[in-house]
């Protein structure tokens, strides 16, 4: 049961490995605090759309379920709009079109004709709420990089005296300008997505290792040569080319 | 606004992929060759103009007489898979070629970011029919030119050496950055510039 919620913030992290939704993700990403609305805007219609398309699975006619997927969503999205701009007015204008754009991201629609067609309802909720939950944290790394690094400030939410935007010593006053506008969040997710494959190319290798080793005989012998030339060819070189771009990019 | 500067704005300006990360998925999915991206991008410009229209006349004559406004969303990607659906039907019978050459890309456009995308732009700016007409073209073109510019990139990029963890989705991102970096040029002085 724990396994459907936490597959979605780890093994298919939705913006991560699937790569899915990113048209918000990016052009939302200049600051923390519009990834924390972002992601609360895309839990709620997740949430509300699993759920519906769960209950909604045994009457919908299987030739149009696309379209009442859609009409589902679209309202969900709907009231998030409508609510952001009654309770929170400055989210609201920082998101702009793009919460109305929630609709188009490609992980609602998925998960809604992937997973929550198919199964019961509290599987349908958990997913919704791991892979949403997932979302924030893949938006919030990134906006995280772009605000820290890209302009040396971390926006939250202004609360009694405090405005909300937290200073960096030393960042701030000369960031790498370059993260915060539009390339840099090109940049950083090719550049997470790159850290991401060699952590997975480097388990993989281990894995190989790990089973190849203990045994000493034929079959060992040959599995063995089999991940000595997978891990030639690419992860020394690319340890180093990796780790150096990172820190080129920070 | 005048024609003109839409057009610059659309295409140059306000690149729908390279500044507001609009489309982004055909963007990387079909950036691989060439030919492929031409007719992406031309079934892009075709669908975007159409919806824009499209979506316009919806607002101005259906929603805004309702004051039912707040329906914006529901109706407008509604009226998109719709449209796309009509467009496949009716080029499917008027002219095969163009079928073959755009067919397979229609059904990817209906979940398009970028078509959503125009359409709201152009509610939220006020535009005219006209104005939302060309605002649509502009953004297809604009579409165009980057995933053109895109999958020249990459064709050339299949024959290079790339670090492993990089091949594939992670160096598309970094082409389309350095490419994004290049589009800073056109910005707000440009328009001033050009027309006064």
């Amino acid at each position: 049961m724990y396994s459907e919620f936490s597959k979605g913030i780890f093994k298919e992290n939705p913006i991560f490995i699937i790569l899915l939704g990113l048209c918000p993700t990016l052009a939302v990403s200049t600051q923390v605090v519009n990834a924390l609305g972002m992601g609360a805007g895309v839990i709620f219609v997740l949430l509300g759309s699993e759920i519906f398309v769960s209950l909604l699975k045994d009457f919908i006619p299987e030739r149009i379920r696309i379209p009442a997927f859609i009409v589902i969503i679209a309202s969900f999205v709907t009231v998030v709009d409508l609510v952001m701009q009654a309770y929170a007015p400055s989210l609201s204008r920082n998101l702009g079109v793009f919460v109305q754009l929630i609709v188009v991201n490609c992980i609602i629609l998925g998960r809604a004709e992937a997973f929550a067609s198919k199964r019961k309802l509290g599987e349908s909720l958990l997913d919704a709420l791991g892979m949403g939950v997932g979302f924030t944290l893949g938006l919030l790394l990134i906006s995280a990089i772009r605000e820290v690094f890209g302009s040396g400030t971390i926006t939250l939410f202004a609360m009694g005296s405090f405005d909300g935007v937290i200073r960096i010593p030393g960042l701030s006053a000369q960031p790498a300008r370059v993260l915060a506008l539009a390339p840099g969040a090109l940049l950083v997710i090719g550049f997470l997505k790159a850290l991401f494959n060699w952590l997975e190319m480097r388990r993989e290798a281990r894995e190989a290792w790990a089973v190849a080793a203990p045994p000493p005989g034929a079959a060992a012998s040959a599995a063995a040569s089999q991940t000595g030339s997978s891990a030639d060819d690419g992860l020394p070189s690319s340890e180093g080319t990796s780790s150096a771009r990172e820190g080129g990019a920070s | 606004m005048s024609y003109i500067g839409i057009i610059i704005t659309f295409v140059f300006i306000n690149n729908f992929i390279l500044t507001q990360f609009l489309g982004l998925c055909p963007f990387i999915g079909v950036s691989r060759k060439t030919d492929s991206a031409i007719g992406m991008g031309f079934a892009v410009i075709f669908v975007m103009s159409i919806a824009s229209l499209a979506t316009w006349a919806v607002y101005r004559l259906i929603l805004v007489p309702l004051n039912i406004e707040y329906l914006q969303t529901i109706s407008f990607i509604l009226i998109i898979a719709a449209l796309v659906q009509l467009v496949e039907m009716v080029i499917i019978r008027i002219s095969p070629p163009l079928y073959k050459a755009l067919g397979i890309y229609l059904p990817l456009i209906t979940t398009n970011c970028a078509v959503l995308g125009i359409a709201l732009i152009a509610v939220r700016s006020d535009y005219n029919a006209l104005e939302s007409f060309v605002a649509g073209i502009a953004a297809g073109l604009g579409f165009l030119l980057a995933i053109v510019v895109m999958s020249t990139i990459r064709e050339r990029l299949d024959q290079e050496w790339v670090p492993k963890p990089f091949r594939g989705v992670p160096i598309a991102f970094i082409t389309a950055g350095l490419m994004a970096l290049a589009f800073m040029a056109f910005d707000k002085a440009l328009l001033k510039n050009l027309l006064g």
